[in-house]
């Protein structure tokens, strides 16, 4: 498949190891941000064929891992009314809340239907208006477009009946909350290329400055990674950090200017809870006061939610990269893909499922 | 981070290990959630050697008879039509196909409808037809049924369980328990057809994907292949969960390992453009007319030949083979040379979200 197979090519995936094989003097911990990444380096198997010494922590950028349990637990109250169709993309449905997941709300009645885009939900929205229909909003700055455009589109044709639980976190916040603390192993970053198609790389410049940490902004197959790896080595041993663009192919520096736009209009920065590891300032979005009518927690009374996180789990953790997810003592055992007891095991690009489906071994 | 690990302690608090007391669509994904509840539920009440062979098919013998092998599967797909089949088509196929995967000549079928009120009949005999002509294609004869009619929103349109039955020749012994090292992986054809074809059916792709599903019969490119071989040790399609869960059910039934080789596993460009961009792996997509025939090493080349001269197996390939190493897992050998587990689907497949 074009613009695919020459990014998974096998020789030029080894001629990248040789140039990292070279350039290598000593050991090195790079973290991928994105859940995106981590997965596409355990489906290839990357990280068994890096040089020793090269270690890859995996970051917190997974969406559906870093949504806090009182949103899960307040989407299935939403969920569970009568009154409610209540949509969501895939991966969510399988998270578990304190309780139960969407999964069972479904199973007991509720209206729960997987979307591929907030804007079918607008649709179902103007299809069945006796009913109230919410999306669960959470990502990242790339599902964070198709998200704002859904709310502004509803508000443009007086859909009264669509609204939105919003959970939506920024990398840039993150990556500044791993470096500042105590326990950071992270000796450069390889930065989340979709996030960047969208936000560009300009925030990133005064992060590398203050940390004097290399950010290379790094696409998703084999070689986009390799070569990321690549750049991201040779600054380390040149004892440079700078901010480079692996993903050229899909990046600017400016990044989607329309797109930044429009989420300006429909999202405010917020404080936001990740999942596993607390409060980060200013590390959200939420809807902006103009738009607050369309904010599901305000529409539903859904504040008095009583949250259990399994004692088991370590996915904070795992989603620091203080933790490898082989090393939780519940990995495989008592926490699997079907059985989950945290976020990290669920998702795709949650780091447990990607151990757990292509290293199982390991366990 | 801002919270200190004291604080991070402070986070969790004991919950019950979470129970599933409730069916959820997982179970009925051909997934690990269907394993279980079939290993939990369905093995301990029905026990009997039969069952527990845990083929696609048991297979018995009556008294003075040649060796019988008997299967059932029901249909519930949505939509009745979509491109390259029906559910009429399914119905037949399917359950010829389980029984042909043990070696056996399929027979007869049984076949069992729930209607839901307001179906229209026009519909019901398009079914109907399609399920004449597929018995016709594999040979069989369906030679009873029942109907059962339900209420307005109890069904969804149409539902159709077969059961068929089918005779062992002499001599012939298949089964998912006799891979053994050293043995040859078969695929029969480009996977993730059916899959596909459905969701794009379903209008749940977001675009239009121009694949047909593979739903066939494969009875007679089976029975070419036993007649002309004693080699062939494995026959099993690889229907729900796909390559990846038929392989583990093999890995673990037989205990050996087996790698497959991702360079070698032949995929439509328009499925693999679908699955790259929901996030699915095609090796966990359902196909209805694909076979995965395990073969002595010393006989490969000659049943590859054999299949190729079916028009279901023209484009069969090698895509891996069995050892004695890492007995109940299925590797695969990346198109860049490493290597990962390939393991059973948890549950529903979804797509990703970014």
């Amino acid at each position: 498949m074009k613009y695919l197979d020459e990014y998974r090519d096998a020789e030029l995936v080894h001629k990248g190891l040789d140039e990292i094989r070279r350039a290598v003097t000593r050991p090195w911990s790079l973290m991928e941000i994105c859940g995106g990444q981590t997965h596409s380096i355990m489906r290839h198997g990357l990280d068994e064929l890096l040089p020793e010494g090269i270690e890859l922590i995996h970051g917190p950028g997974c969406p559906v891992c870093v949504t806090p349990l009182e949103l899960i637990d307040k989407a299935i109250a939403i969920a569970s009314r009568r009154d409610v169709i209540f949509t969501s993309f895939g991966d969510m449905l399988r998270v578990p809340g304190s309780d139960e997941d969407l999964f069972h709300t479904r199973a007991d009645g509720g209206d729960v239907r997987v979307v591929y885009s907030p804007l079918d939900t607008v649709k179902i929205a103007q299809q069945n208006p006796d009913k109230q229909i919410v999306f669960f909003g959470i990502g990242f700055e790339t599902t964070a477009p198709a998200n704002a455009m859904s709310v502004w589109q509803a508000k443009q044709l007086g859909v009264t009946n669509y609204s939105m639980l919003v959970s939506h976190v920024r990398v840039p916040p993150a990556m500044r909350a791993i470096l500042s603390s105590p326990y950071n192993l992270v000796q450069a970053f390889l930065a989340a290329g979709h996030v960047c198609a969208v936000m560009g790389y300009w925030e990133y410049p005064p992060l590398a400055d203050e940390f004097k940490v290399p950010i290379v902004v790094t696409g998703f197959e084999p070689v986009d990674l390799v070569e990321g790896i690549l750049k991201a080595v040779r600054q380390l041993e040149a004892n440079r950090y700078e901010v480079e663009n692996a993903y050229g192919r899909a990046v600017t520096l400016e990044g989607n200017k329309p797109a930044q736009e429009l989420i300006n209009q429909v999202f405010i920065e917020c404080d936001r809870k990740w999942r596993g590891i607390g409060t980060i300032p200013l590390s959200g979005w939420r809807l902006r006061d103009e738009y607050a009518g369309f904010d599901a927690e305000k529409r539903f009374a859904v504040e008095n939610i009583n949250t259990r996180e399994s004692p088991l789990c370590i996915s904070g953790l795992v989603l620091q990269g203080r933790r490898k997810p082989n090393e939780c003592p519940a990995f495989g055992k008592d926490c699997t893909p079907d059985h989950p007891l945290g976020a990290t095991m669920v998702s795709n690009e949650g780091a447990c499922a990607a151990y757990y489906r292509y290293r199982k071994q390991e366990a | 981070m801002t919270d200190d690990p004291a604080t991070l302690q402070g986070l969790v608090c004991p919950t019950p290990v979470q129970q599933r007391d409730r069916i959820v669509l997982g179970h009925g994904s051909g997934g690990k959630l269907m394993h279980d509840l079939i290993a939990k539920m369905f093995l301990p009440a029905f026990d009997n050697p039969l069952l527990r062979a845990g083929d696609d098919a048991a297979v018995f013998r009556l008294s003075a008879c040649s060796r019988l092998a008997l299967s059932t599967d029901s249909h519930v797909v949505y939509p009745l039509f979509f491109p390259g089949g029906d559910i009429g088509r399914l119905a037949v196929c399917g359950t010829v196909n389980d029984v042909a995967m043990l070696g056996a000549q399929p027979l007869y079928l049984t076949a069992g409808f729930i209607l839901e009120e307001g179906l229209e009949l026009d519909v019901l005999q398009r079914v109907v037809k399609s399920m004449r002509e597929a018995a016709d294609e594999a040979g069989v004869q369906i030679v009873a049924g029942d109907t059962k009619v339900v209420q307005k929103g109890k069904a969804d349109g149409l539902y159709i369980n077969t059961s068929g039955l089918g005779a062992i020749l002499t001599g012939i012994e298949v089964g998912g328990a006799r891979a053994r090292a050293g043995d040859v992986v078969i695929l029969s054809g480009p996977i993730g057809d059916h899959g596909i074809a459905v969701l794009s059916a379903r209008g749940e792709l977001g675009f239009d994907a121009e694949v047909q599903s593979d739903i066939a019969p494969l009875n007679h490119l089976i029975l070419s292949l036993l007649d002309e071989s004693e080699e062939v040790h494995v026959l099993r399609d690889p229907t729900r969960g796909g390559v990846a869960t038929t392989l583990n059910e093999i890995a673990k039934q037989s205990r050996v390992g087996i790698t497959l080789f991702e360079k070698s596993i032949p995929v439509r460009p328009a499925v693999r453009a679908a699955c790259e961009m929901l996030g699915f792996d095609p090796l966990y997509v359902a196909n209805e007319g694909k076979v995965i025939v395990i073969v002595g090493r010393e006989e490969a080349d000659r049943v590859l030949e054999l299949m190729r001269q079916n028009r279901y197996g023209a484009e069969a390939v090698i895509v891996g083979e069995v050892q004695a190493e890492s007995p109940g897992r299925v590797l695969l050998k990346t198109a860049i040379g490493s290597h990962r587990i390939v393991d059973v689907l948890p549950g529903e497949m979804l797509p990703r979200i970014c």
